[in-house]
C-alpha cells in the first residue's frame, strides 16, 4: 500500500501545480455508510476522498479540494463486487458458437481432453461486449474471465485473468494470471490425475526423457505449465471431498498455489483447507446433489467454511456470465443461513481480490487502494437495493446499459 | 352399464367437449390430519391484494376458515405470529422437479421425449420421480402446489401435471386432486435446434409453425371423427329403441357403429381445443408470442401462460388484452439469442396493464426455492422504473395468478375463507434476501418447521448418504 500511496501523493503535487487542480478521478463523497472491508469496519456518517482514481482519505469532514463532491445520504458505500468465475467479454451468447471465444478445444475435434495450459482466454476478452455493461451497472467491477468456465471438458483449460469492467482495453490486472485445473471434465478420476501427472512430468523434464516421452503437451504448453508449478495459482474445479484432498495433494507435491471453485463439499474438509491455507469459490446457492459428487451440499457451506478459518468467495455456477450479478443476492442467502453479513461482504470485495494476487489494491475501501466504488440504495446484499452509482478509479460509470435502453423505449406510455 | 361401457360414453362424451374425460391416473392425495389453527398477530399478504397488519389467519379443516383481526380461537392450536409475515402457499408453475431430478445423472433425463416434435400423448406425471430431494427443498421455499411440465425439445411435448408439494411414494400421493392438466408446447430455438440437428424437420422457425399447425388440424379431423360416431352412435341407439315392435324390412342387420381408433396424441391436442387442458406455450420474443396467438385462434384453443416470455414486455397490452399471463423470470437472459432482450422490469410491465397478469416461475430446482426473492427483485425493479407496486400485489405473481394460470384459483393462490389451507408463515417481510419460511401448512397441516427439521431425510435418495443439512 505504501508506495501506491507515494505515488499518489506524488502525483496530486504534480497536478496541484496545473491550473485544473481536480483530475476527472478525484472525487469526494460525503456522508455515506462505509464498509471498509478493513479492520475498521463500517463507518456511518463518513467521507471518502478520491485522488487520481486512488483512495486517498477515509474519515469524516475531509475538504474536497476542488474535487467533484457526491452527497451520500447515509447510503451504502462498498467496494466494487467481483463478479467471480465468468465468461464476460469471452462469451455473448452461450448458445451461439460464433461468439463463444473460452473453450480451447472447439477447433479440435476429437481431442477433448489434451491437457491446453498455453490457452490463454484472455486474448478474446472484448471489453465492449454488451454482457459486462449490464453487470457493471450492478456493481460488478472485476471479474475472473476464465477458460471453458461454460463447458470445460479438459483437465487443464487454461489461463485466465482478473479483468476490469469499465470497457478499457487493456482490462487484464496481471498478478492475477491464474491456471485452471478443470476435474470435472468428463474423463475417470484416475484418469484426470493420470493426465496431470503425464503433463507435470513434461513440464518438468528429468534429463532421462526423451522425445517419445513428450506426449500431452506442445513445447508451449510446457513452458507455460512449468511457471504455474514454480508457486503459481492454479484453480481446481471440484466438489467432492476427496477430489479436494487429491487436489491439494497434487498441488502441494507440486508446487502450486491450489484454489477450490466449487467445493459442494468443501465444508467436510474445511479444517484441511483452513491449515493449508487454500481459499474456496462457492456458489451459496448449491444445496442439491446435481451430481453424486455434490452429496451432502448445504446452504451452510459458506457459514461453516468462514467458522473453520477458510477464505471464502462467491461465484455463480449456473450461469456466472449473463448473470454474475446474482452474486449478490447468493451473498445474502449465505447469511440468511449463518455466514456474518462482514464475511459475506468480504467474500464479495476483499476475498477474492486477496485468492488473486490483488489484495493490496481491490477489494478494501482504505488509502492507496484503487477506487472501485458502489454506492447503494439500500443494504448491499438485499435483493430490493440497486447499485445506484459506479465507479471504477475513480470515474464514475454510465448507468445505462442495453438492458436499460430497451426499458426505455418498452416503458408502459413509452409507445 | 358395463364399466367399459361407461368409460367409453364418457371418452365419447369428452370428445365432443361435454365433459372433463376420466383420468386413468387417479390423484389419491390425502390432506394430513391436521387440527384448528389460529396464527395471530401476523402481517398478512392475503393473495387478492390485501395486506393486513396484526391480523390472525384461522384454519379449520384443513380449509382456510378467517382472515381478520382479533379472532376467536375458540378451541384452535394459537400460533403467536408477531412479528412474522403469512402469505398463502407459493405456486410454481414451471417446474422440473421429479422429470429432470436430482441427482441430474443420465438415468433422470426424463423431461424430454425428443423423439418426435409432437408427442401431445406424453404425460409428464408419468415421469416424476417422487424421491427427488428438491421437492423439499422447494418446500422450505414456501412452494406447496407446483406444476411439473415436459421440457421445451419438442413443439408439443405432453402434458404437464399440477402436484401438492407432499412427500409420496407415488405420484399419485401427490397429484392435485382435479386439477386441469397442463399441456407444453414450446416456440423457437429448442425444437428447431433439437430436430434440426438430427436433420429433420423442423429446422427453422416456419417449421415449427407448420408443426404446430399439422398437429392441430389432424386433432379437429380427430374431433370430427369422435362427433360424427356420437351421432351415429345415437342414431343407432335410437334405432334400436324405437324399433323394437316396429322394424322395417331390411333394417334387421343393422350394425352399432365402430369407434374411431384412439389417438393419444389428438386426443390431448383435442382437450386443450375443448379448453379442459391448460394451454403453458414455451415462448421467448414477442413476435412468435403473437404468432402463437394467432394460432390459439385459428384452432380456437385459449392460452393459459406463456413461459419465459423474455420479451413479453413488448407486448404487454396485448398479453392484457387477450387475458394470457406471462410466467417469467426475474433476470434470467443472454444464454441464447432468443433471451438477449431481458430486462429486469419485465414482470413489472407485463403486470402494469389493467387485466395484466405476471407470474414469476422458475423452471429451476434452485430458483423454486426462492420465488419470494425472485419476486422481490421484480418489484424492486419496476418500481425503480416508476411504478407502484405494493408487497401485497406482488405476492400475487407468486400465489393466485400462477393459480389462475393452472386453473386451480378456486382452491388455492389466496387466503379466502373456503380454499385450502396453504399458508407460510415467513420470519420477517418474504420480499427480503434474508427472509425465510419458518413453518408450510399443506391443507391445513405442518408439513415444513423449520425449528423441528425431521431427523432424516424425507427423500430416500439421501437416507445413509453423507448429510449436508439441505434437509
Amino acid at each position: 500500500m505504501r508506495p501506491a500511496h507515494v505515488m499518489t501523493r506524488a502525483l496530486l503535487c504534480a497536478f496541484a501545480a496545473l491550473p485544473l487542480a481536480a483530475s476527472a478521478q478525484d472525487l469526494l463523497i460525503r456522508n455515506a455508510k462505509v464498509h471498509t472491508v478493513t479492520e475498521r469496519g463500517t463507518l456511518e456518517s463518513a467521507d471518502v476522498l478520491v485522488r487520481n482514481g486512488r483512495i486517498a482519505a477515509v474519515g469524516t469532514g475531509l475538504a474536497s479540494g476542488g474535487a467533484t463532491v457526491i452527497d451520500a445520504n447515509g447510503r451504502p458505500l462498498t467496494p466494487g463486487l467481483f463478479g467471480g468465475i465468468t465468461a464476460l467479454g469471452v462469451v455473448e451468447v452461450s448458445l451461439e458458437k460464433s461468439t463463444v471465444d473460452n473453450d480451447p478445444h472447439a477447433a479440435e475435434k476429437g481431442k477433448a481432453v489434451e491437457p491446453r495450459p498455453e490457452f490463454d482466454v484472455t486474448l478474446s476478452f472484448n471489453p465492449d461486449s454488451a454482457v459486462i455493461g449490464v453487470n457493471r451497472v450492478e456493481g460488478v467491477t472485476y471479474a475472473m474471465i476464465a477458460p471453458g468456465a461454460v463447458s470445460g471438458d479438459t483437465v487443464i483449460a487454461g489461463q485466465g485473468a482478473v479483468a476490469r469492467l469499465d470497457g478499457r482495453a487493456d482490462a487484464m490486472v496481471a498478478p492475477s494470471r491464474t491456471l485452471f485445473a478443470n476435474l470435472n471434465a468428463g474423463v475417470s478420476r484416475a484418469g484426470q490425475f493420470m493426465l496431470l501427472e503425464q503433463a507435470t512430468r513434461e513440464a518438468k523434464p528429468t534429463p532421462q526423457m526423451r522425445d517419445a516421452d513428450f506426449r500431452l503437451l506442445t513445447p508451449t504448453g510446457r513452458e507455460v505449465l512449468a511457471r504455474y508449478l514454480a508457486g503459481g495459482r492454479v484453480v481446481f474445479s471440484v466438489d467432492r471431498a476427496t477430489d479436494i484432498r487429491q487436489a491439494l495433494a497434487f498441488a502441494q507435491k507440486q508446487g502450486a498455489r491450489p484454489v477450490i471453485v466449487g467445493g459442494a463439499q468443501a465444508w467436510q474438509v474445511a479444517g484441511q483447507l483452513a491449515q493449508a491455507k487454500v481459499p474456496v469459490i462457492l456458489d451459496p446457492l448449491v444445496d442439491l446433489p446435481d451430481s453424486f459428487d455434490q452429496i451432502g451440499a448445504t446452504l451452510e457451506n459458506a457459514a461453516r467454511l468462514h467458522k473453520a478459518g477458510v477464505r471464502v468467495a462467491f461465484t455463480n455456477l449456473n450461469d456466472g456470465t449473463h448473470n454474475a450479478r446474482k452474486v449478490r443476492q447468493s451473498a445474502g442467502v449465505a447469511v440468511a443461513n449463518g455466514l456474518p453479513w462482514d464475511a459475506a461482504l468480504a467474500a464479495l470485495t476483499s476475498n477474492p481480490a486477496e485468492i488473486f494476487g490483488l489484495g493490496a489494491e481491490y477489494g478494501r475501501i482504505a488509502p492507496g487502494y484503487v477506487a472501485d466504488l458502489v454506492l447503494w440504495s439500500g443494504d448491499p446484499l438485499e435483493v430490493t437495493t440497486v447499485a445506484e452509482q459506479v465507479w471504477i478509479d475513480g470515474r464514475a460509470q454510465s448507468m445505462r446499459s442495453r438492458q436499460t435502453e430497451l426499458r426505455d423505449r418498452y416503458r408502459p406510455g413509452a409507445r | 352399464m358395463t364399466l367399459a361401457r361407461s368409460l367409453l360414453l364418457a371418452l365419447i362424451a369428452w370428445a365432443a367437449g361435454a365433459q372433463a374425460a376420466p383420468d386413468p391416473f387417479k390423484s389419491t392425495y390425502q390432506p394430513a390430519a391436521s387440527t384448528p389453527t389460529l396464527i395471530r398477530n401476523a402481517t398478512v399478504l392475503d393473495g387478492t391484494g390485501r395486506r393486513l397488519d396484526r391480523a390472525d389467519v384461522l384454519m379449520r379443516d384443513g380449509k382456510i376458515s378467517a382472515v381478520g383481526t382479533g379472532l376467536a380461537a375458540d378451541g384452535a392450536t394459537v400460533v403467536d405470529a408477531q412479528g412474522r409475515w403469512v402469505t398463502p402457499g407459493l405456486i410454481d408453475v414451471h417446474s422440473h422437479l421429479g422429470v429432470y431430478a436430482s441427482p441430474g445423472v443420465n438415468a433422470h433425463q426424463d423431461g424430454n421425449e425428443a423423439t418426435d416434435p409432437v408427442t401431445a400423448g406424453v404425460w409428464a406425471e408419468h415421469g416424476v420421480w417422487p424421491q427427488d430431494p428438491g421437492f423439499y427443498t422447494a418446500l422450505a421455499g414456501g412452494v406447496t402446489t407446483l406444476q411439473v411440465l415436459p421440457g421445451s425439445a419438442n413443439l408439443i411435448g405432453g402434458r404437464g401435471v399440477t402436484l401438492r408439494n407432499v412427500a409420496g411414494t407415488t405420484m399419485q400421493e401427490m397429484k392435485f386432486p382435479g386439477a386441469p392438466h397442463g399441456l407444453k408446447m414450446a416456440c423457437g430455438e429448442n425444437p428447431k435446434r433439437v430436430y434440426g440437428d438430427k436433420g429433420r424437420a423442423p429446422s427453422t422457425r416456419m417449421g415449427n409453425v407448420a408443426g404446430y399447425r399439422q398437429a392441430f388440424a389432424d386433432a379437429q379431423d380427430y374431433r370430427g371423427q369422435w362427433e360424427k360416431y356420437e351421432r351415429e352412435l345415437a342414431a343407432y341407439e335410437a334405432q334400436q329403441k324405437d324399433g323394437k315392435g316396429s322394424r322395417k324390412k331390411g333394417d334387421g342387420d343393422a350394425k352399432p357403429p365402430t369407434p374411431p381408433k384412439r389417438d393419444l396424441r389428438l386426443e390431448t391436442l383435442v382437450g386443450a381445443m375443448n379448453g379442459e387442458i391448460q394451454v403453458h406455450i414455451h415462448c421467448y420474443r414477442a413476435d412468435e408470442m403473437a404468432v402463437m396467438l394467432d394460432l390459439a385462434r385459428e384452432f380456437g384453443f385459449k392460452v393459459a401462460a406463456f413461459h419465459h416470455g423474455v420479451e413479453a414486455y413488448k407486448i404487454a397490452d396485448r398479453l392484457a388484452q387477450e387475458g394470457v399471463c406471462g410466467a417469467l423470470w426475474a433476470d434470467w437472459w443472454g444464454f441464447k439469442m432468443e433471451a438477449y432482450d431481458a430486462i429486469w422490469e419485465n414482470i413489472a410491465f407485463v403486470d402494469a396493464p389493467s387485466n395484466g397478469c405476471a407470474i414469476v416461475h422458475s423452471d429451476s430446482a434452485e430458483g423454486i426455492q426462492r420465488l419470494n426473492q425472485e419476486a422481490a427483485k421484480a418489484m424492486a425493479r419496476g418500481r425503480q422504473a416508476g411504478l407502484e407496486i405494493t408487497p401485497e400485489h406482488a405476492i400475487r405473481w407468486i400465489t393466485s395468478n400462477a393459480a389462475r394460470s393452472l386453473g386451480v384459483a378456486g382452491e388455492v393462490g389466496t387466503l379466502e375463507p373456503g380454499k385450502r389451507a396453504d399458508v407460510v408463515i415467513w420470519n420477517r417481510d418474504p420480499f427480503s434476501v434474508y427472509a425465510l419460511a419458518e413453518r408450510v401448512y399443506v391443507d391445513g397441516a405442518v408439513r415444513y418447521d423449520r425449528a423441528a427439521p425431521p431427523a432424516k431425510p424425507e427423500s430416500d435418495f439421501l437416507l445413509g448418504q453423507p448429510a449436508g443439512g439441505a434437509q
